[in-house]
């Protein structure tokens, strides 16, 4: 099988600065990949890097698309990068409000990617909508209210909706719990690896939250200063740490 | 003959208006951007148009200025006395003679021919810009033809009032390309907009042209289950008792007695010269 995603080399530069360096790795289909690290440490530039939303300097972006197989992501025209951005590929921000039209009922939230890709018909994408509330546990009767009226775990929700209403295949989220009470977040990181699991997604998910790689991820990368220094399958690296770094950041998790 | 130069603007600023029009002919629905000069009156009246008007006329045109559709308001008439006293041109009120018409908010009812450039004021030339604050992100989308968004503007309309609520300045496809806003008009001119005629588009403040060129496809956006419904007030005109063009809401006394009349005073008077009588028509001079 074909990796989903190859990035090899993948180098972008603040002036003298390194925002992450010469970073490398496989993301296979259905794989989930955690990218942990302390502020500063490039892996929100990686991300970034590799949505398409900051021009690396050096390296390359292999993605298996649909029709034509694998392809050089930052080769493409920004018109092709963005049907990627709102068909095959879904972002998640740490912030719903960056991930959200917040003037916008949810239901026109959630029917944005569907009209962006050419759907013409009110009663097909009010009934997509309704749907996909339904399974980020949204009633049906905030289908019209706007994501301001909602809590930040609704709102964090509706912007998981609505990234994956068009049936992404990769899904780029930074920090999807952060600012979340630990009650919220568990029943989030729940509803994301449902999703996950039941449409078979490969996923991206950059946090400084041992806990949510824990769950989410089934393969870690430890970033530090804008380098990979550990990578592995989840456990293995959380339980049996190498690097001193590593073992630095599992030591300092507060055990309640 | 004034002091001024012809049709008040220097030829070198006409120039450069000229040089935007022909582009924006070129690329229809496209917003040029053009260096938009002070004008003597204020930002919201007109400047974009009047300067589009100074760049198109000629000593042989005749000229006639409408605001919302009449040639008698504040705005058509300070205008038109403009260009009257600044370029020296024939002005008139009737459409079929006017080879330029200068418009706010309206296109006149009777079809327009090859000969003739319709100028439209335009306060927001963005289709895009309620939805999008940002100019670099919203020209991008127009260059990427990424407008999944304003179908998101007509799905609101939808949920929120359970038809296409929009009904002034109702976006439109030109030519298959350019999201475009057609200017406050009602949605009732839209398909108006194929038309025998130039039609370009000024706005001062915002600093844009663009244009339609005669019989260019301009599509109406909508949904397959809600199609663009050009819609007007369900009564015929009081005076002239037309019952195909668009009209205003006239409140008559202060207990909710009203009538309906044309908003195009031109093509109702010239109904009422023809003979055409509607149902207040008798008692009202012409």
């Amino acid at each position: 099988m074909p990796p989903l995603l190859s990035v090899h080399g993948l180098t972008k530069r603040y002036g003298a600065r390194i925002g992450c360096a010469d970073v490398g790795f496989d993301l296979y289909p259905g794989e989930v990949l955690g990218i942990v690290g302390e502020s500063g440490s490039g892996k929100s530039t990686l991300l970034n890097c590799l949505a398409g939303h900051l021009a690396p300097d050096e390296g390359q972006v292999i993605f298996d698309t649909r029709a034509e197989g694998p392809r050089d992501v930052l080769q493409m025209s920004e018109p092709e990068r963005r049907m990627l951005g709102r068909t095959d590929w879904a972002f998640v921000h740490q912030n719903p409000r960056d991930g959200l039209r917040m003037r916008i009922s949810a239901g026109g939230n959630v029917g944005e990617r569907l009209m962006a890709v050419g759907a013409r018909h009110y009663g097909d994408i009010r009934e997509q909508a309704l749907d996909w509330l339904g399974r980020v546990e949204i009633a049906d009767e905030r289908i019209d209210d706007r994501p301001s009226a909602f809590s930040g775990g609704m709102q964090q929700r509706l912007q998981i909706a609505r990234n994956l209403v068009t049936g992404p295949r990769l899904v780029f989220m930074d920090e999807p719990t952060g600012g979340l009470d630990v009650s919220v977040q568990a029943r989030l990181l729940d509803l994301i690896r449902g999703l996950v699991r039941r449409m078979g997604l490969s996923a991206i998910v950059v946090t400084h939250d041992l806990a949510v790689v824990r769950l989410l991820a089934d393969r870690l990368m430890v970033m530090k200063d804008g380098h990979v220094i550990e990578t592995g399958l989840t456990d293995q690296v959380l339980d049996d740490p190498q690097a001193a770094y590593t073992q630095l950041l599992v030591s300092s998790v507060l055990q309640v | 003959m004034s002091d001024y130069n012809f049709a008040y603007l220097d030829e070198q600023t006409k120039r450069m208006i000229r040089r935007a029009i022909l582009k924006g002919v070129a690329v229809p629905g496209y917003q040029v951007p053009f260096a938009s000069r002070e004008m003597p009156m204020p930002y919201g009246w007109g400047t974009g148009g009047v300067q589009v008007s100074a760049a198109c006329l000629t000593p042989d045109d005749t000229f006639k200025v409408i605001d919302q559709g009449a040639d008698d308001t504040t705005n058509a008439v300070s205008i038109r006395k403009f260009f009257e006293k600044t370029a020296g041109v024939a002005v008139t009120e009737r459409t079929c003679e006017a080879t330029i018409i200068q418009t706010r908010h309206r296109i006149p009812e009777d079809p327009l021919t090859e000969d003739q450039i319709l100028v439209y004021q335009v306060p927001i030339p963005e289709p895009l810009r309620f939805l999008e604050p940002s100019e670099v992100e919203t020209r991008r989308m127009h260059a990427l033809e990424d407008y999944g968004l304003m179908h998101v503007k007509l799905y609101e309309d939808i949920s929120r009032h359970g038809e296409i609520a929009t009904a002034y300045a109702y976006p439109v496809k030109v030519e298959g390309r350019y999201v475009m806003d057609p200017s406050p008009i009602p949605k009732f001119d839209n398909p108006k907009l194929e038309s025998a005629a130039l039609q370009l588009f000024g706005a001062g403040r915002e600093q844009r042209i663009y244009a339609v060129p005669p019989y260019t496809k301009v599509v109406s956006l909508d949904f397959e289950d809600y199609p663009f419904d050009p819609s007007k007030a369900p009564h015929p005109c009081a005076l002239c008792g037309a019952e195909d063009s668009y009209l205003d809401e006239v409140i008559t006394d202060d207990k909710g007695s009203r009538m309906f009349v044309c908003s195009d005073t031109d093509f109702c008077a010239s109904r009422r010269a023809a003979g055409h009588v509607g149902v207040a028509g008798a008692e009202v001079p012409a």
